[in-house]
């Protein structure tokens, strides 16, 4: 049953050929076999799992109505609160905090009866894209165990990779949830910005951060996407309308007359030959179904890494001044405040948290704001003006999610700009707060390792991408004859 | 070519409240001064005539009914506090002697 869609799962509790505390059972039963290898979790939280599986089970044989995804068990990403749950956000900072209240994401799982199995493991605070900068450890590839598995949400990603959970939550500041999904053979959506509230998300760059569903499949992404999305009063930037009707898109999946625009930018060099080999002949795919294929040019795209590691440096060196060793969080040293402060502060954060406090610091400085932070606002701006044109000509924009297959572990770890480059294709997304989906392409001809496919959409358009998503999906698994994750290697105590 | 020197770094993170080894102030500002030399692109193309954006909604001000609503109890909001007392965060000695 662990292998089945969360959908699937689902039916199979309607039915009654399942309890939710049996399949919770299994799921923690897995996570107790493999995740010694994969290290998805930080956090596994067995007893308030099953009290939440018992409880769905209650209601439904009271014949009580159930939410779509009732009964079927997630894994949450440590960035994300959850009332009396360990919290680190992969942080030394943060080690042993439980947080007093739950996030507007953990408060609507609840509400959908959605089993929460634990915390999953992240770059340090969500600075990073392979899960290497936590301070409990890396994440490993379920493809290769010595290899990284994306990041920030590598553990989110390997969790499902692994069988482990069937769903998971991600956040997604400049790709966090698209580029685990690509190197993992996994789906992640990245909603428009303000559609999922982030109230009770520990915030890194707020005009940025935006959290999202991880799944193994194009649906069962998109009922998760209804489960949390919505607008939430305790997050002033949460938009102010209907959630799009993402699962009738992916339900519907007609594409014919669609007009999919390759963004000219997102290809070529630096792009690993096998990815853009699959990301053109799922462009095939989508032709054969109808789609129009037009090519479209976003020429400020270049500079969208620049103004990126400008303003998330610069917001996360605000936002992460609330670490002061005075309210909640680790203290060490002695002293006055700035001095606890300071030397707090030093053994809390990790190097590449301690790099971007320092670069925003920088960024922002008087003499220095309007040559680095100003001006890249002004890109910001450039880059949402492109997107705006690009529009004009095609419905949805696609991409390779990420330049190249998962790398391994270490490989990139002391080459900050090699790290960031990463992000290359994700990151204009997030500048312009539009929403964008990755799927897997395939599995590419060198490494025998998954690549992702990145569909963009306007703002609050988000059931265009599930749309095209749904209809690329059902081809390549006719293709593959399944799932690409049944050709992932087996894990597990042998 | 941005040249950040170990000063400059020892005084940012004074100003970002973090000690930090001479190791990591070495380290810092060789990297910072890469990371400079890559994202001062930016500079090409932010003309005078490009406004800035400093968020993707536009949004100005969002306001709620000034009405109580239920919050964290003293006891939960002090949960995760390294010291406290007598229903209060303890904090080291945040001004000097007179």
């Amino acid at each position: 049953m662990i292998n089945k869609s969360a959908v699937e799962m689902a039916e199979a509790l309607n039915k009654g050929e399942i309890t939710s505390v049996e399949l919770t059972k299994a799921h923690l039963n897995q996570i107790s076999e493999v995740d010694g290898q994969v290290h998805a979790f930080l956090h596994v939280d067995t007893q308030g799992a099953l009290d939440q599986a018992s409880q769905v089970d209650a209601k439904r044989s009271a014949g009580e109505k159930l939410s779509a995804l009732a009964g079927v068990p997630l894994a949450l990403k440590d960035v994300l609160v959850q009332k009396g749950i360990p919290t680190t956000c992969g942080s030394k900072m943060l080690e042993g905090w439980r947080p007093p209240y739950d996030s507007t994401v953990v408060r609507k799982l609840k509400e959908n009866g959605i089993v929460i199995l634990g915390k999953t493991n992240m770059d340090e605070f969500a600075m990073g894209s392979s899960t290497e900068n936590s301070a409990y450890g890396p994440t490993k590839n379920p493809w290769d165990l010595t290899r990284i598995p994306g990041g920030s949400g590598g553990g989110s990603s390997a969790s499902l990779a692994s069988f482990q959970a069937p769903l998971a939550i991600g956040t997604d500041t400049g790709g966090s949830i698209r580029q685990p999904a690509a190197v993992t053979g996994t789906v992640g959506v990245k909603p428009t910005y303000g559609g999922v509230s982030r109230y009770g998300l520990v915030a890194f760059s707020s005009s940025l951060d935006q959290a999202g569903p991880c799944a193994r499949t194009v649906l069962d992404a998109a009922y998760l996407h209804e489960a949390i999305a919505g607008h939430d009063p305790l997050d002033s930037t949460s938009i102010n309308a209907s959630v799009p009707a993402v699962v009738a898109a992916a339900k519907n999946g007609n594409i014919k007359g669609m007009k999919i625009g390759v963004i000219k930018e997102l290809q070529g060099d630096g792009y690993q030959a096998g990815v853009l080999k699959l990301f053109n002949e799922s462009l095939d795919i989508l032709a054969s179904l109808g789609a129009e294929i037009v090519e479209v040019s976003c020429k400020y795209f270049d500079y969208a890494l620049a103004a990126y590691y400008l303003i998330a440096p610069s917001e996360c060196s605000s936002n992460l001044a609330r670490f002061d060793a005075m309210r909640y969080g680790i203290r060490s040293g002695q002293g006055s405040a700035e001095e606890v402060m300071n030397a707090t502060r030093q053994i809390g954060f990790g190097r590449e948290v301690k790099r971007r406090i320092i670069l925003g610091t920088y960024a922002l400085s008087s003499g220095y704001y309007d040559a680095y932070y100003g001006s890249a606002q002004k890109v910001r701006t450039l880059i949402s003006r492109d997107f705006e044109s690009a529009f004009k000509l095609a419905d949805v924009l696609v991409s390779p999610t990420a330049p190249t297959t998962a790398f391994k572990i270490g490989e990139k770890s002391n080459d900050p700009i090699a790290m960031y480059l990463n992000d290359i294709a994700t990151i204009p997304t997030n500048l312009a707060g539009i929403g964008g989906m990755s799927l897997p392409s395939g599995l590419a001809a060198e490494d025998g390792l998954p690549a992702g496919f990145q569909i963009m959409a306007p703002a609050m358009k988000d059931d265009l991408m599930y749309k095209v998503g749904a209809a690329l999906e059902a081809k390549l698994n006719t293709k593959w004859q399944g799932p690409i994750l049944n050709s992932a290697p087996k894990l597990g105590a042998k | 070519m941005s040249n950040i020197s170990r000063d400059d770094v020892a005084n940012l993170a004074k100003l970002a409240r973090i000690d930090l080894s001479e190791d990591e102030l070495a380290g810092l500002a060789k990297e910072l001064s890469v990371i400079l030399d890559a994202v001062a692109r930016v500079q090409e193309v932010a003309g005078e005539d490009v406004p800035p954006t400093s968020h993707p909604l536009p949004l100005v001000n969002v306001f709620r009914e000034d009405v109580v609503r239920p919050s964290l109890t003293p006891q939960e909001a002090l949960s995760g506090a390294p010291e406290q007392e007598e229903q209060r965060f303890k904090v080291p000695q945040i001004l000097g002697e007179e």
